[in-house]
């Protein structure tokens, strides 16, 4: 198009007016481009996702690289979510007395920072880690595996790589993400009882009936069960990126970048959606 | 070999020769409208080692991922003894792949993986019903052959160039192929490295009896293996001979591919 419009320019002298149309269709075209190449891209995303699923029901499951995987998930977060975890309650005690101080209600205070650990502070600071060091992981994997030709190996060795390499992963990362959350939010309500301990001296035993006696059980369950998406998504994302690299060695970079990207705005989207669906309840 | 073609005596083996397990006609593949192999036809016979001679991004790679399927041809026909390729279904395309080694440029030895777990996995996937200690000992065997035996336990990263190369072959050759694919098995060794693997190419034919397409564009390689050499350019077969044919040529191209490398 570039090649075009002077050429015409060259010719006819072309009035403003006309000028404009011919930029304006210039962009137009460009746009429709940017478009459907956006348009492929989604669609790749969901062709993938259906031939995940397909392979999933598959009967011969890789029962070994899915071992493996979530060895391989709780191994690279479990020091980092830790430190987060206690960290998380430890601050939101700090922070929150003061003013629970000043209504008079410094009694609810391991109730609600208990309650906000379960359902949001732990599973969105989990997740996000998680899509930062696991979506990265399986991006920067399975791109470069894709660049050196691993997959095509695996692919003539009478072995689905989508089977081997995706299906275990997502797999691995929807069951271990859950389980790191709940092991984060036990650690964040730990470090709420150390926070609340700077400032007099609460019992091990009453801050937690105190705790729990707020948290009931629509509290715990959509927190959990927005976990498993949490987790579904991570390890998908990771996956598709890593999949479908490019040729170069770029592209593993690529991939894993753009895997942390969009698993972290997933994080977030299926966080607002579990809240507006548990709001609904 | 190829003289015994030439001199047409009817004798058992000689017919036995003759015999075609890769055929490819008029094969057509191309990127993003952009031809790369544009009209090619070409024969792997039984035994034989066929040196695929070409520039780089001339499509060399692209032409044995065809064969094998990674790649689906825009146009023509390959096939592999006597079946064509692309109207295979998955379990057909399965059991078709089984009986072919491919060693990939890159070498593509899975690097979570030990060179022994390398070995393992195709193994246990293509010959199911073997025992734990059939599987050991044939990958022993396997190692021993490419001279890495005391490499079993090593992490692919350990390895050398030329190392890791012959891992990879030793992977390709443990599941007893009967048609071997070789992408640039000598790129980027130094000469004696590259000599060792062009005399394992040598070997595996003899001892495995295997038909062979190596694709290369070092003439050492392509003399030390070839029992017949086709050269492509611009997607169609420019040249086919002996390396006698080749040398002879006074064709520009053939004896500027042939005179760099002296
Ligand atoms: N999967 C692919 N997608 C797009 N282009 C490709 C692909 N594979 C190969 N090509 C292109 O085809 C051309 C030939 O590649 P290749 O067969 O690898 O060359 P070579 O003869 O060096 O092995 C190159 O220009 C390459 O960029
Ligand atoms: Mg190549």
């Amino acid at each position: 198009m570039k090649n075009i419009s002077p050429d015409i320019k060259k010719f006819i002298k072309l009035p403003d007016v006309k000028k404009r149309v011919i930029k304006l269709s210039d962009k137009t075209i460009k746009t429709t481009q940017t478009a459907n190449l956006f348009l492929a891209d989604v669609g790749d995303f969901f062709l993938f996702l259906f031939r995940t699923t397909i392979e999933a029901f598959s009967r011969e499951f890789e029962f070994q690289e899915f071992l493996r995987q979530c060895y391989q998930i709780g191994n690279k977060t479990l020091p980092l979510i830790s430190v987060t975890g206690i960290v998380i309650g430890l601050v939101l005690t700090i922070q929150s007395r003061p003013v629970l101080v000043d209504f008079g209600a410094v009694s609810m205070l391991p109730g609600m920072v208990a309650v906000s650990i379960i359902r949001e502070m732990g599973p969105v600071v989990t997740g996000l880690i998680c899509a930062g060091r696991i979506g990265s992981g399986m991006g920067a994997e399975l791109g470069s595996m894709k660049v050196t030709e691993q997959i095509d190996a695996m692919e003539v060795s009478s072995t689905n790589p989508i089977r081997f390499l995706v299906v275990t992963r997502v797999l691995a990362a929807t069951l271990m993400i859950p389980l790191l959350v709940l092991y984060a939010d036990a650690l964040g309500i730990m470090g709420s009882w150390a926070g609340a301990n700077i400032k007099g001296d609460v019992p091990f035993v009453l801050f937690f009936s105190q705790a729990f006696r707020y948290i009931g059980f629509m509290d715990l369950l959509p927190a959990v069960i927005k976990t498993f998406f949490f987790g579904a998504a991570i390890g998908f994302v990771g996956c598709y990126k890593g999949y479908t690299a490019g040729r170069g060695t770029e592209s593993v970079g690529k991939a894993a970048t753009s895997a942390v990207v969009l698993s972290s705005l997933l994080v977030i989207i299926i966080d607002l959606i579990a809240v507006q669906i548990t709001d609904m309840l | 070999m190829t003289n015994m073609v030439i001199t047409e005596t009817v004798t058992p083996e000689n017919i036995k020769i003759e015999k075609e397990v890769i055929k490819i006609d008029n094969l057509r593949k191309g990127f993003d409208n952009e031809g790369i192999l544009k009209n090619l036809s070409l024969k792997l016979f039984d035994g034989e080692n066929l040196v695929v001679l070409g520039k780089s991004g001339s499509g060399k790679s692209v032409l044995i991922k065809c064969i094998v399927r990674l790649l689906t041809p825009d146009q023509g026909t390959i096939n592999v003894f006597g079946e064509n390729v692309n109207g295979l279904n998955n379990n057909d395309l399965a059991d078709m792949r089984k009986k072919i080694g491919f060693l990939f440029q890159s070498g593509a030895l899975y690097d979570s993986m030990t060179i022994k777990q390398n070995l393992e996995f195709p193994l246990r996937r293509i010959h199911k019903n073997l025992s734990r200690k059939e599987i050991d000992k044939k990958v022993e065997e396997t190692l021993e052959n490419v001279g890495l035996a005391d490499t079993l336990n090593k992490m692919p990263s350990q390895l050398s160039g030329g190392m890791r190369k012959r891992a990879s072959l030793a992977r390709t050759i443990v599941v007893d192929p009967m048609i071997m694919l070789y992408d640039e098995p000598t790129t980027g060794l130094d000469p004696v490295t590259s000599d060792e693997i062009s005399s394992l190419i040598n070997d595996i034919q003899k001892k495995y009896k295997t038909s062979s397409i190596v694709i290369t564009h070092d003439i050492e390689c392509a003399r030390a293996t070839a029992d017949r050499i086709i050269m492509l350019d611009d997607g169609e077969v420019y040249m086919e001979g002996t390396i006698k044919d080749f040398e002879k040529s006074a064709d520009a191209l053939i004896s500027s591919f042939f005179k760099k490398q002296k």
